[in-house]
């Protein structure tokens, strides 16, 4: 190779070039770029890794809205990687007195272009998107949707139910005891709305009933993190907070919290437990007689 | 001096340093063994229908859900055995006992396990200054955390498998409730008195071993509170304090 070597500043420039060092591993740089960028979007596009089972009925927007992002996202990064690719194999023998081209437009051309696309692709994102979040948080749970009331304290999630009521009773800060097991600070002997109200470790729904959700926090913030209804809610302290979904499966899936809370984040959790309707109501029935 | 004085001399001398030093020496050993004959005995009852025991749900915890499947557990805030006894209720001697009665420290180490996400015992009692050793047997890390309002309140995470470590309490205090920061279920209570103490069994049964002389005796129960009682003991012969509790 050596023996090849051209002096710098030499007119002949065909597309093979000559073979000196710096031009060798210009075009070595452009190859493996470009295949390590194919390489990556192997596994996207054999979908190897694939979602956890959608149990919700609005699940299917998210993961379509996630689809949309990881094709325009994946095509934007594809092009870009080649292009890249193309114009350092294009240009790996250039002297060091080479007349450098301007892009078309020069810098400010430039930087309208990315503004312009990378600007469009994202605004078109969020406009496609915003249909899965305001679904979600925009329409009001249905009248008889199941109120269940979730409290997230330091490091572990209870749950309440109203009872044949329908009313939750009020709540006693104060009255928190949870060495004898009263985490809400209920009063049931002077409140009878208190009285009929079930807490329980577990939250069980029935499948294919909406569900409304309170959440609210006893201490720090947490968060409501069920991957597979593809719920995920922040619990603010002093916020009381709303949501509402229907699972269409029946299964045990885990709860986790998914805002640091403290010493014991990486242990908070819960169980979801999607029954059939006669398996919730006779867990209802044992849960009343804990109590 | 002569030599025939001089070896008197250390002679005599040695025998009166040996003798003054041995009664110094030896005198609080004297006074420090075990008082012969005397005690307190009896039996703690509940009168009444006890208060409901929750259930306690772990499922947040499984591999403590797991030691319980067969036998689920409660809260303990008042534990009555077969023929109405009540156990985990603490004796002590809170007035009549003299100065160095309540100085002595026994060299026995309690300690409180954590098992099962529970502790065990649930109610410890000890002196202030004994030694306590806090142990994890769970395949899940605690965070022991006493909240005491008479001594330094503290919390000391102990990660599955950690050694077991020491503390003692500086000051009485009946009792220090205890939580687990990790683990809200997880009650117990350290109970740090001064001199002789007992704990009630399953039956309601203590004894507690005191030289004799005029005492006022206390029990405590974690939901019910103190009860005293003012007991003679003389010596040879046990005194009897028995007491009841009324369910409310």
């Amino acid at each position: 190779m050596n023996g090849l070597r051209r002096g710098r500043g030499s007119v002949d420039r065909d597309i093979l070039g000559t073979l000196d060092r710096e031009s060798v591993m210009g075009k070595a740089f452009a190859v493996i770029l470009v295949v390590v960028a194919l390489l990556s979007a192997v596994p996207v596009v054999l979908h190897t890794w694939t979602q956890p089972v959608d149990i919700s009925t609005h699940g299917h927007l998210i993961d379509d809205q996630m689809a949309d992002t990881m094709i325009e996202a994946g095509c934007a990064f594809l092009a870009a990687q080649i292009l890249l690719g193309i114009l350092v194999w294009k240009f790996s023998n250039r002297g060091p007195d080479a007349k450098i081209t301007s892009f078309p437009g020069g810098a400010r051309g430039l930087v309208i272009a990315a503004f312009v696309f990378v600007g469009t692709e994202v605004l078109a994102l969020g406009i496609l998107g915003q249909k899965a979040w305001a679904q979600i948080y925009f329409t009001a749970p249905a009248a008889n949707a199941l109120p269940i009331q979730v409290q997230a304290g330091q490091f572990a999630f209870y749950f309440r139910y109203p009872g044949p009521d329908g009313t939750f009773g009020p709540t006693y800060p104060a009255k928190i005891d949870e060495g004898n097991q009263n985490f809400f600070g209920l009063d049931p002997d002077h409140d009878a709305a208190s009285k009929d109200d079930v807490v329980a470790a577990e939250l069980a729904v029935p499948v294919n009933r909406e569900v409304h959700l309170f959440l609210h926090a006893k201490d720090v913030g947490h968060s409501f993190y069920v991957r597979e209804l593809r719920i995920q809610q922040d619990f603010v302290p002093g916020l009381d907070l709303s949501l509402h979904f229907t699972a269409t499966r029946v299964g045990r899936y885990e709860i986790v919290c998914t805002q640091l809370c403290g010493l014991g984040h990486y242990n908070m959790k819960a169980y979801l437990e999607v029954m059939a309707q006669d398996d919730f109501d006779k867990w209802m029935k044992q849960e009343v007689a804990m109590q | 001096m002569q030599t025939q004085y001089r070896y008197k001399f250390a002679a005599l001398f040695s025998a009166a340093a040996l003798v003054v030093f041995s009664l110094a020496v030896l005198r609080p050993r004297v006074q420090a063994a075990p008082p012969s004959g005397g005690g307190i005995s009896g039996t703690i009852k509940l009168d009444g229908t006890p208060p409901h025991q929750k259930p306690i749900d772990m499922s947040k915890e499984p591999s403590c859900a797991a030691e319980h499947k067969d036998k689920p557990i409660t809260t303990e805030g008042v534990v009555v055995g077969a023929s109405g006894g009540l156990a985990n209720v603490v004796l002590y001697i809170s007035q009549g006992l003299n100065g160095s009665e309540t100085a002595t420290v026994p060299p026995e180490v309690a300690s409180i396990t954590q098992k099962g996400c529970q502790y065990l015992p649930h109610v410890v009692v000890l002196d202030a200054g004994q030694h306590m050793k806090v142990v994890n047997s769970d395949q899940t890390s605690h965070n022991i955390h006493p909240q005491p309002t008479k001594n330094p309140e503290w919390n000391k995470s102990q990660p599955q498998g950690a050694p077991a470590f020491d503390v003692t309490w500086a000051n009485e205090e009946v009792a220090v409730p205890v939580k687990c920061n990790i683990h809200p279920w997880m009650h117990g209570y350290v109970a740090v008195v001064k001199g002789p103490y007992a704990i009630s069994d399953d039956t309601g049964s203590y004894s507690l071993n005191v030289p004799p002389g005029a005492y006022t005796i206390t029990a405590w129960q974690e939901t019910y509170g103190s009860q005293t009682q003012n007991v003679t003991v003389s010596a040879g012969k046990p005194a009897t304090a028995n007491f009841t509790f009324k369910a409310k």
